[in-house]
């Protein structure tokens, strides 16, 4: 089997990769669509979807009841709603653009996951722990934000072609908010990438030198980047809360006053992609908030993979880093979920000011601040 | 009047970040979220029904197993809706409770009309029609919606009685009212 991979050509392998790395989020995304219902149900004191029962797997003995309390049916039959409904096009709307948008939401979110490591195995040959990436680059963080940022013209565009009135203000917001609050995440991980980079050294922007600087042996070497650096990690949740159109900072869709806001006109299919992509945009987010300042897959602070996985056999040692690295994603997932229930929405005002007023100076001093810090460090 | 100035102190650095309120208020929700669900699964879990509840409209029996209504039919006569359709009947002078005289021969109750109002249990001078707990009822067809006397009995069951009044009274014709 391994043989066999390897004797295929490289663009082949790459495509198999990409498809296992896409097979991969698309679920996450569906799944997270199920965990946003049962978590604002759980919240709001109710027990969720759970009535839906599919013939065969519902009534396996034990495992199906469970299956149905989970509300895994709903979210199978949610699924095939979607993929059978009528496909409406309402008549104003320019058709190309109209098309165009949700394939360029979901396209840049699916993207990004090339650069992002979500695992590492321990290599016995080279007694290295190997990072499970599609491509590691040295640009990482930097193909992330620039692919990442594109899913903004999903929006414009999907606003601007639905050719109504709720989805254009929504485009308008899109555009402006996830514009204003690029600039303050992008400044907040610099003082990461000052503090992995020595001078004079080869320079990097990837995401596995970053989780890698994370887990070196002794007090400051092992310790997570949100204890080093609370300020940074503090502006990028917030900006990547509002990069993710997620309450408190869903402008773009703020269903009490823009209807559904840049998707109004959306439906069936092309609506769910849009879903899809949101969620896929979210988990990659929340991937790339574990990698940089929760240690990425070591399990502890100061507790790096290698002890723990150094003896076992090395696909086991892959699930082992991948499910630590996939748990903490996935709490940061709950955690935009958790946090859409307790804050109420901003104002549109209010947003863009926490955005230049408050956030982006906020921003520029803690890079200032750590550069500073991280030249006397350097200079003693 | 005399007022009294309140004091509003200015709101401290941490306050002006709102991170400690919204850490209390995530702290809020994760308590929500943990706490036992307040919905009623309902087709499983029903709901507790008060006394005096009006649900749909029955015929009972009374401990003896006799039925208790002697076809008067106060209660078609009361019904606004118009809801009840009575046929009287008699009783065979051959049966146990002769003395009865009268029993429906049909009893029909129209749900698709009645309006829950609780009249005809009211009105009722034998205590044989109660509204009782059951208030789900439904069906596919108009017909269907017709309750007739053997469904309002399958739904009434029987009801203690205090009174027992038809067997003192035979009990009275046997021996005198010095029975009691």
């Amino acid at each position: 089997m391994i043989e066999l991979y390897i004797s295929l050509p490289v663009w082949v392998q790459a495509s198999i990769k990409g498809l296992i790395a896409i097979g991969l989020i698309i679920p996450i995304a569906g799944a997270c669509s199920l965990a946003e219902r049962k978590v604002s149900a759980w919240i709001q004191g109710r027990p969720g979807p759970n009535r839906a029962r599919a013939w065969g797997l519902g009534y396996i003995p034990i495992l199906g009841p469970i299956l149905q309390r989970l509300g895994i049916f709903h979210l199978m039959a949610d699924g095939a709603k979607f993929v059978f409904k009528e496909d409406v096009v309402p008549g104003h709307v320019n058709k190309f653009y109209y098309y165009l948008a949700p394939l360029v939401a979901l396209v840049p979110s699916l993207c990004t996951i090339v650069v992002v490591p979500f695992g590492a195995y321990f290599d016995s040959a080279t007694e290295t722990i190997k990072p499970l990436i599609l491509a590691d680059v040295d640009i990482g963080i930097l193909a992330v934000f620039a692919i990442g940022s594109l899913s903004v013209y999903s929006l414009i565009l999907a606003g601007w072609a639905s050719n109504s009135k709720y989805p254009f203000l929504g485009g308008i917001r899109a555009s402006a908010q996830l514009i204003s609050y690029e600039l303050s995440m992008t400044l907040s991980v610099i003082p990461v990438f000052l503090w992995i980079n020595a001078p004079g050294a080869e320079a990097t922007l990837s995401l596995v030198a970053v989780v890698e600087s994370q887990s070196q042996p002794g007090f400051w070497g092992g310790m997570w980047f949100i204890f080093l650096m609370p300020l940074c990690a503090f502006v990028f949740l917030v900006s990547l809360f509002a990069e993710t159109n997620r309450q408190p900072f869903d402008m773009p869709e703020s269903e009490a006053d823009l209807v559904g806001g840049f998707h109004t006109e959306y439906g069936e299919f092309k609506w769910s992609i849009f879903f899809v992509a949101e969620y896929a945009h979210m988990t990659i987010g929340s991937a790339v908030f574990v990698l940089l300042f929760l240690g990425g897959w070591n399990p502890l602070p100061w507790v790096p993979l290698e002890t723990l996985i150094a003896g076992l056999p090395m696909w086991l040692g892959g699930l082992m880093g991948a499910g630590i690295f996939l748990a903490k994603t996935f709490f940061f997932i709950f955690f935009f979920m958790w946090v859409r229930w307790t804050l109420p929405r901003f104002r549109y005002d209010q947003v863009m000011k926490l955005g230049w007023q408050k956030l982006l100076p906020l921003a520029i001093a803690n890079v200032i601040f750590y550069a500073l810090a991280i030249a006397v460090i350097e200079l003693s | 009047m005399s007022f009294k100035t309140v004091e509003r102190k200015p709101l401290s650095l941490a306050e002006r970040t709102y991170v400690p309120q919204i850490m209390s208020g995530l702290k809020t929700t994760f308590k929500k979220m943990v706490k036992p669900k307040e919905t009623l699964e309902y087709p499983e879990a029903r709901p507790p029904i008060p006394p005096g509840y009006r649900g749909v409209p029955t015929l009972v029996m009374d401990p003896n197993g006799r039925e208790k209504c002697v076809s008067c039919q106060l209660c078609e006569f009361v019904c606004p809706p118009k809801a009840i359709r009575i046929k009287p009947g008699e009783i065979p002078d051959d049966a146990d409770t002769a003395h009865v005289e009268k029993a429906p021969q049909e009893f029909e109750i129209d749900m698709l009309r009645c309006i829950y109002c609780g009249l005809c249990q009211e009105v009722c001078p034998e205590e044989a029609i109660f509204l009782q707990n059951e208030f789900s009822l439904s069906g596919y067809t108009r017909e269907e919606m017709v309750n007739d006397k053997t469904k309002l009995y399958e739904l009434g069951g029987t009801l203690p009685d205090d009174h027992l009044k038809w067997d003192k009274k035979k009990a009275a014709e046997k021996s005198g009212n010095g029975a009691h």
